[in-house]
């Protein structure tokens, strides 16, 4: 018998769907209560967090105490499997690039533990190029994806309240949990400084939105998925009823090699590697839509080369892999001495922060271009792995209960110190807009491939002056803020133009996007302003990878409005028999 | 699906790991759930269960390594009036595990532990764990203290910033450490605010705005 043989599945599809994350699970969730019969394509194994999820575990049931591991970068309770290195599946930088590419491998991919952190683009973030004269425009105007953003909020929920803040919408919210006690310190101390602190907007629900889901019981754990779906994620929310249409089958462990084409220049099917078997297979449909993650579906079309299309699929326009951008991001902690020695009670509330600041200023009277939002943290968490990691540079700081103590120490005193300290702690984290740059890409390595044969993307990417001076003024902004809340900085007060004043490399905030973006000039862009290639009218990508720009928010909420939209473009499409 | 419901649910679900959802719609399948717990492992890879399994097939430290580490721990972290000691939470245990974990702590550990017996040799005769407590003290007296201890010390000084930061992590996130420590949270409950009493103390209040727009629940 042959080693390897390839395995042609008879049965053909409306549509095969590449990655299970927010894009494609929108997509199979859309289609399939269209009636369409989808082939949905996850390159790891199943993942349902009523199951799978470590919810409620206390610390001490991880040998580790909830310590990060290569499988887990954000701790050892979190709901992502993998991260920044996964075994097997390398990929390359060119020298002085240093993009940081994070991939899960899971259903539902990386919304199992996102930060749920669910923002609508605003008018101005389709248009930038129209106010700083940078990047480019989308074809798309915010006009045209409200209804899909109101259908979003309608379906999956999201928490917040209705300022009538230009460039930061209004939504349909459900009410927002109140403020933690630091949370009244940051909003009074930024608010003495002009600095705006609203209710934050995540897909938490605080009510009940349908008979499936449960309602949030305040645990503070949605990083480790939620077992009675009262977040987001894209496993529990989409592809499980999704796949209760009887529409869907998926597939998983199942890595994408290429897709496949017919004589007539149309996508006709996907060929994978099954990991557990590790045959390989084919499936045929009418349509493919790439969800795999910007830089995955950009790897896939780069890999789908032949005759007809030597520099890979969709890409005459030679766009797909470049204009790859991430958010900015820098933060700083401190801790609040009025909180010391506070009282004790449940403060975990809803998973992640209460309240958030926007975009507050104009870049026009800015020495960098685009805004960027500031996330908080703090409170009486979780002690878990790294729980008052080095005191010895804290309890020399501060009379503890009256009485000054020699730095370090041990025994009764410094259990006290220990107990005293407890909840005073206070973090900050900027997350920025970059400029999409076409000198900012990824390409296969012509040297390199993964376990599977399947070449490996290179990445030339680095940050410009304009990202770096929005870092800077990221760390004067949060150092202000702590000063006027009376608290000393405790970490990231060094940083500076040394280290780009602590900006993470790019990748590292986990927003890739920008390497098959939209636009109305095929020779400029890969799809057109319904997600649907330019180059070739049946195959589609609704991930990160269509955005033109990334504004200053998280790009989840806008992923899941576009690909709701492109799935119900292609309906009509089909009922039209513009795709056959 | 209601609160009641939810919570119903995850009580199966935590206690079993059973599936909830099915639970919540139908109390047979509830106790069904309960009847066939699944695996405590659920949430696990493949991977992860055999790289935690050949970590606890492996071990580190030698016993008498072990043997100071335990005293050190319960030096950083004794029993007082309010918790119990380190090695009551078994924090050695721990930092066994910790190391071969992260590997990156073995020669901190190991040569610091080394770096005291010698120290201790020199000066009392005997290694560190065989001295008497109070040359034990002495000896933790002159690393303890980062900003006073003598130059020729520093090395110490860095090894026991570890141990004590090793230390007070592994007993913190057990049992013993959450209820010193006074982390009540980790349940299902409803985030009604901060507590009155709280708001008072601090001169904070809750604006009209939050009050109206905020998810509240009733006191009963």
């Amino acid at each position: 018998m042959c080693a390897v043989q390839i395995k042609k599945q008879a049965k053909k599809y409306d549509a095969i769907i590449v990655g299970s994350g927010a894009g494609g699970g929108m997509a199979a969730y859309t289609l399939a209560n269209a009636g369409l019969k989808v082939c949905l394509i996850e390159a790891g194994p199943n993942y349902d967090p009523a199951v799978n999820s470590s919810q409620l575990k206390p610390a001490w049931e991880s040998p580790r105490r909830g310590a990060r591991t290569q499988f887990r970068p954000f701790g050892d309770f979190d709901g992502c499997f993998w991260g920044w290195n996964i075994d097997g599946e390398p990929y390359t930088n060119a020298e002085n690039s240093n993009w940081e590419w994070f991939r899960a491998r899971m259903v539902g991919g990386r919304t199992n533990h996102w930060g749920r952190i669910s923002l609508r683009f605003g008018p101005k973030d389709f248009k930038r190029k129209d106010i700083d004269g940078l990047g480019d425009n989308w074809p798309i105007s915010y006009d045209d994806v409200k209804p899909y953003y109101d259908k979003v909020d309608k379906l999956i929920g999201v928490f917040g309240t209705n300022e009538g803040l230009y460039n930061d919408p209004d939504g349909i919210f459900l009410p927002p949990p109140k403020p933690r006690l630091h949370e009244l310190f940051i909003k009074k101390a930024a608010g003495n400084i002009g600095i705006p602190v609203i209710p934050s907007r995540l897909s938490i629900l605080t009510k009940p939105i349908n008979k499936d889901r449960g309602s949030c019981f305040y645990c503070s754990q949605c990083g480790r998925s939620c077992k009675v779906y009262a977040d987001f994620s894209s496993s529990s929310c989409l592809v499980k009823p999704a796949i209760a249409t009887g529409n869907v089958d998926l597939v998983v462990n199942a890595m994408a090699r290429e897709v496949l084409m017919d004589r007539d220049g149309l996508a006709k099917g996907v060929s994978y590697v099954n990991k557990e078997d590790l045959q390989e297979y084919q499936v045929y449909g009418r349509t493919v839509i790439l969800a795999a993650s910007a830089c995955e579906s950009a790897r896939l079309l780069l890999n789908s080369k032949s005759e007809r299309y030597p520099n890979g699929l969709a890409n005459s326009s030679g766009v797909v892999g470049k204009y790859l951008h991430d958010s900015t991001g820098a933060d700083m902690g401190g801790i609040i001495p009025a909180l010391f020695d506070r009282k004790r009670y449940n403060e975990d509330g809803v998973g992640g922060m209460h309240v958030y600041t926007p975009w507050w200023l104009d870049n026009k009277k800015l020495d960098f271009p685009r805004g960027y939002h500031i996330e908080y943290g703090g409170g009486l968490g979780m002690p878990l792995y790294g729980f008052s990691w080095g005191i010895e540079k804290l309890n020399g700081m501060f009379k503890v209960k009256g009485q000054q103590k020699e730095a370090g120490g041990y025994g009764a005193s410094l259990k006290e110190d220990y107990r005293y300290f407890y909840g005073a702690h206070v973090g900050m984290a900027g997350r920025g807009e970059s400029i999409a740059r076409e000198d900012s890409y990824c390409e296969i390595d012509p040297n390199v491939v993964d376990k599977y044969g399947i070449p490996v993307l290179k990445f030339h990417t680095q940050w410009t002056d304009y990202e770096i001076k929005q870092a800077k003024h990221m760390k004067e902004t949060f150092a202000e803020i702590l000063h006027s809340m009376g608290a000393l900085v405790t970490w990231g007060g060094d940083d500076g133009p040394h280290n780009n004043y602590g900006l993470h490399n790019p990748g590292v905030i986990i927003h890739e996007a920008g390497t098959v973006r939209m636009g109305d000039d095929p020779r400029k862009s890969v799809l057109n302003k319904y997600s649907q290639a330019h180059d070739v009218k049946n195959l589609f990508c609704v991930d990160g990878g269509q955005f033109v720009s990334q504004a200053d928010k998280n790009i989840t909420w806008t992923i899941l409005a576009l690909a709701m939209r492109a799935s119900d473009y292609l309906i009509s499409e089909m009922k039209k028999q513009n795709i056959a | 699906m209601d609160r009641r419901d939810s919570l119903k649910a995850l009580l199966v679900t935590t206690v079993s790991g059973g599936v909830l959802l099915e639970a919540c719609k139908n109390p047979q399948t509830e106790k069904e759930a309960a009847a066939k717990p699944a695996a405590n492992d659920a949430d696990r890879m493949e991977e992860e269960k055999l790289h935690d399994k050949k970590l606890k097939d492996e071990t580190f430290f030698k016993s008498e390594e072990m043997a100071t580490i335990g005293i050190l721990a319960d030096i950083i972290i004794p029993k007082d009036n309010v918790s119990g000691s380190a090695t009551d939470a078994k924090v050695p245990d721990f930092i066994e595990f910790i190391v071969k974990d992260m590997p990156e702590y073995q020669t901190p550990m190991r040569g610091g532990l080394r770096w005291l017996d010698l120290q201790c040799l020199n000066r009392y005769g005997n290694p560190f764990k065989d001295c008497p407590h109070n040359q034990q003290i002495e000896m933790v007296d002159r690393i303890a203290y980062p900003n006073k201890a003598k130059p020729d010390m520093a090395q110490g000084v860095a090894f026991f910033n570890l141990m004590r930061n090793l230390t007070a992590t592994g007993f913190y996130t057990t049992e013993i450490g959450w209820k010193d420590v006074g982390y009540v949270g980790n349940t299902p409950n409803q985030w009604n605010g901060v507590p009155d009493d709280v708001l008072k103390q601090y001169d904070m209040a809750y604006t009209e705005k939050e009050l109206k727009e905020c998810v509240s629940f009733s006191k009963a």
